[in-house]
């Protein structure tokens, strides 16, 4: 190659190139996934025994606040953008990003934002304590000084993500190596495609919410505010129709990533390509029709409340497409179950749970029994954690001794899934009981009653938090050496990333590879 | 792959993301109050309504409750001066809120109303209404506020009970202080 990195750490200030950059943000990502493990630990620690013990419910609030924000916008995201950078130009013959400085620039101004975010918790007031889906008026009248350093922090996490997106979608449309078709990509390119175009649509939205929050605050307006003839309802739509394409932001490329695993380890093409894909886009398009199925109680007409839940159900159906598909690709394969392929397991099992919560979820009239309940938070770990972490783990041991050029300890990632398995189930299962039972989310105290599954909530979740250090010093471990891992790595995989030499050198593809 | 290619994807997603911004700060807003308007949607009444001669229906009695609350931390007395009355549809009917401020300082009030059903809201005519403007009371002062409406005849025949609530907000903040003073009783003409 032409020349290799350069040393020190202006390489990785000034760096334009695809896999430096993948590698900071999924470093970036796991700093923010462990800082906001540590604040689920708090709320989990104060929940062990009904009253309260360890925080203030004005701490604890700020502890459930700051954890979505940074799960969300620090831990998920990030670390899609990462594998994305990573992958794409490997996967579709690229030799780099389409724009390497704003991909540079995208990346630089998360760290800021965060830092940002996370000085709120030092100041006086403390940190933004509404919720991650902090709804005015408790955003705007009812909320700390620092609310403002969270509005700012969300304009920049809202750039950052923009310019990703954009220079997704611009590197896989003009950037394929001849031969490269739109129907010849793998999916993780198609998952991601679909997802830039979301993050393209729905990011400047929530910039327009807390814009406008901003305005209500410090200028006078009334966005959100009765008393100057505005609506908090209002609030809701908007953010809604931010948040639920979001959330199929934060799943989409892992339904990617676990196309691209299981037929790996089943040894048989995927299933059903053509049909994935248009699952995918179906499922894009129908995240922009079902936003208030989240508001069902705030008071909607009877038509209303029919048509999102009726097109809310309707998700169920390429959803379901896509289940049958993995399913069918594993079917009378011949698997093997290393670590990538039990993560992957793991997430078509339980994702499907969470997909069938979020079904009871969709019946209008049930929702209003289970709204604001601990069953949601149940429902929403368990498409978040075992379908975007666990997908993310999964793709960071398929692909680590490609980037590597070493296998990871194959025990301990064993270790990691079963400790993460056993203890992200132990957490969230009870919750569903819970939440069915009455205890509402978002609270520090509760009822004697709840008090058994709570603890064995908490147990189960310092149980996974525990295991996700052997994941570190697994990857670590990896970095720093062990057993050399072939090209291929894995028993003919499909894709031109196993065509590239391990470790993949610093430049790929710098001439196009030919594509059959 | 050249540059020009680049650069044309980005623009033309930057144009997007530009104008879904602008979407959502100009366009889901006004869309949003539309909406509720046309469908009743949030209890929000519609603005003064200039009375047009209609058939009284005597056959008919609507049962129309008020009920009067104040915001958090507005420290004026504020109540109807009857709970309830009934009304045939089509005919005008006045009724009186009383309010009052206990406090040492001028305050300026504004009273934001709603009706549930939300699909009678459409059809609660206001003629004459104190929400349509701000209300400044002086320390100690007290206010007798008008109110005059008029049921629509097409009312839907399931509804027999409307219930008309009134929030009093504290705006004295809100409002500037010259107009605070010129102005009594006649702030910004408003949707109420």
């Amino acid at each position: 190659m032409a020349h290799g990195p350069q040393p020190g750490l202006s390489r990785w200030l000034y760096t334009t190139n695809h896999k430096d950059i993948g590698t900071m943000y999924l470093w970036f990502s796991f700093a923010m996934f462990l800082l906001g493990g540590c604040m689920a630990l708090v709320i989990r620690a104060e929940l062990f025994e009904p009253g309260l013990q360890i925080v203030q419910p004005e701490f604890f609030n700020q502890m459930t606040t700051m954890h979505g924000l940074i799960m969300v916008f620090g831990a998920v995201m990030p670390a899609f953008v990462g594998l994305a950078n990573w992958m794409i130009p490997m996967m579709i013959g690229a030799p780099d990003m389409a724009l390497p400085r704003m991909n540079n620039w995208s990346f630089w101004i998360l760290p800021f934002a965060f830092a940002m975010l996370v000085s709120t918790l030092f100041m006086d007031g403390g940190a933004p304590n509404f919720g991650w889906t902090f709804y005015a008026p408790l955003s705007t009248e009812y909320a700390p000084p620092s609310v403002t350093f969270f509005i700012f922090a969300i304009h920049i996490m809202g750039a950052s993500s923009i310019m990703g997106a954009i220079n997704i979608i611009a590197t896989i449309l003009n950037m394929r190596a001849p031969g490269m078709t739109l129907m010849k990509m793998p999916l993780f390119v198609w998952t991601w495609l679909i997802t830039a175009y979301l993050l393209i649509a729905v990011m400047p939205v929530l910039a327009g919410v807390v814009t406008m929050m901003l305005m209500d605050i410090h200028f006078g307006t009334s966005f959100f505010s009765a008393a100057g003839g505005g609506d908090p309802v209002l609030f809701q739509h908007v953010f809604w129709f931010f948040g639920h394409p979001e959330v199929y932001i934060m799943i989409l490329p892992a339904f990617g990533i676990v196309s691209a695993i299981i037929p790996t380890f089943a040894r048989k093409p995927l299933f059903g390509y053509s049909s994935m894909v248009y699952a995918t886009a179906s499922i894009a398009f129908l995240s922009f029709i079902v936003w208030a199925h989240h508001m069902f109680t705030v008071g909607m007409p009877i038509a209303g409340e029919l048509f999102f839940m009726y097109a809310t159900m309707l998700i169920a159906v390429p959803t379901g497409v896509k289940v049958f598909n993995w399913v069918t690709t594993m079917f009378r394969g011949s698997m093997t179950f290393e670590t990538p392929m039990l993560f992957a397991v793991a997430f078509v099992i339980l994702f499907t749970i969470g997909g069938f919560s979020g079904l009871m979820l969709s019946i209008a009239p049930a929702d209003f029994q289970y709204h604001d309940t601990y069953f949601v938070v149940a429902h929403f770990h368990y498409v978040l954690v075992p379908g975007a972490i666990f997908s993310i783990t999964a793709a960071v041991y398929y692909w680590l001794p490609k980037w590597t050029g070493n296998m990871y300890n194959e025990t301990m990632g064993k270790v990691h899934f079963w400790l993460s398995f056993i203890g992200l189930n132990v957490t969230f299962f009870p919750m569903h009981f819970v939440g069915l039972a009455g205890m509402p989310r978002r609270i520090p105290d509760y009822a004697l009653q709840f008090a058994d599954f709570n603890q064995i909530a908490s147990v189960g979740a310092f149980l996974f938090g525990a295991s996700q250090l052997v994941f570190l010093f697994n990857v670590i471990r990896t970095i720093q050496g062990g057993k050399k891992a072939t090209d291929e790595v894995w028993e003919n995989p499909e894709g031109l990333e196993w065509t590239v030499a391990s470790p993949a050198p610093y430049h790929t593809f710098s001439t196009p590879p030919a594509v059959r | 792959m050249t540059w020009s290619e680049n650069a044309k994807v980005t623009a033309k997603l930057l144009t997007l993301a530009v104008s879904m911004l602008v979407f959502a700060i100009f366009v889901m807003p006004p869309l949003y109050d539309a909406f509720c308007e046309i469908t009743g949607l949030n209890g929000k009444t519609g603005t003064k309504y200039e009375a047009v001669p209609a058939a009284v229906d005597r056959e008919r009695l609507v049962t129309v409750q008020f009920v009067a609350s104040n915001n958090e931390n507005m420290p004026w007395a504020f109540r109807p001066s009857v709970v309830s009355v009934k009304v045939h549809p089509g005919e005008a009917m006045d009724t009186v809120f009383l309010a009052d401020n206990p406090t040492g300082k001028l305050m300026v009030g504004q009273a934001i109303p709603s009706v549930v059903p939300f699909k009678a809201a459409q059809y609660f005519h206001k003629t004459e209404c104190f929400c349509f403007n701000q209300q400044t009371l002086a320390a100690g002062e007290s206010a007798e506020l008008p109110l005059r409406f008029i049921i629509d005849p097409d009312l839907p025949a399931s509804v027999n009970t409307i219930t008309l609530s009134y929030t009093l907000f504290d705006v004295t903040e809100r409002v500037s202080v010259n107009r605070e003073f010129d102005n009594n009783n006649t702030g910004s003409e408003r949707e109420g």
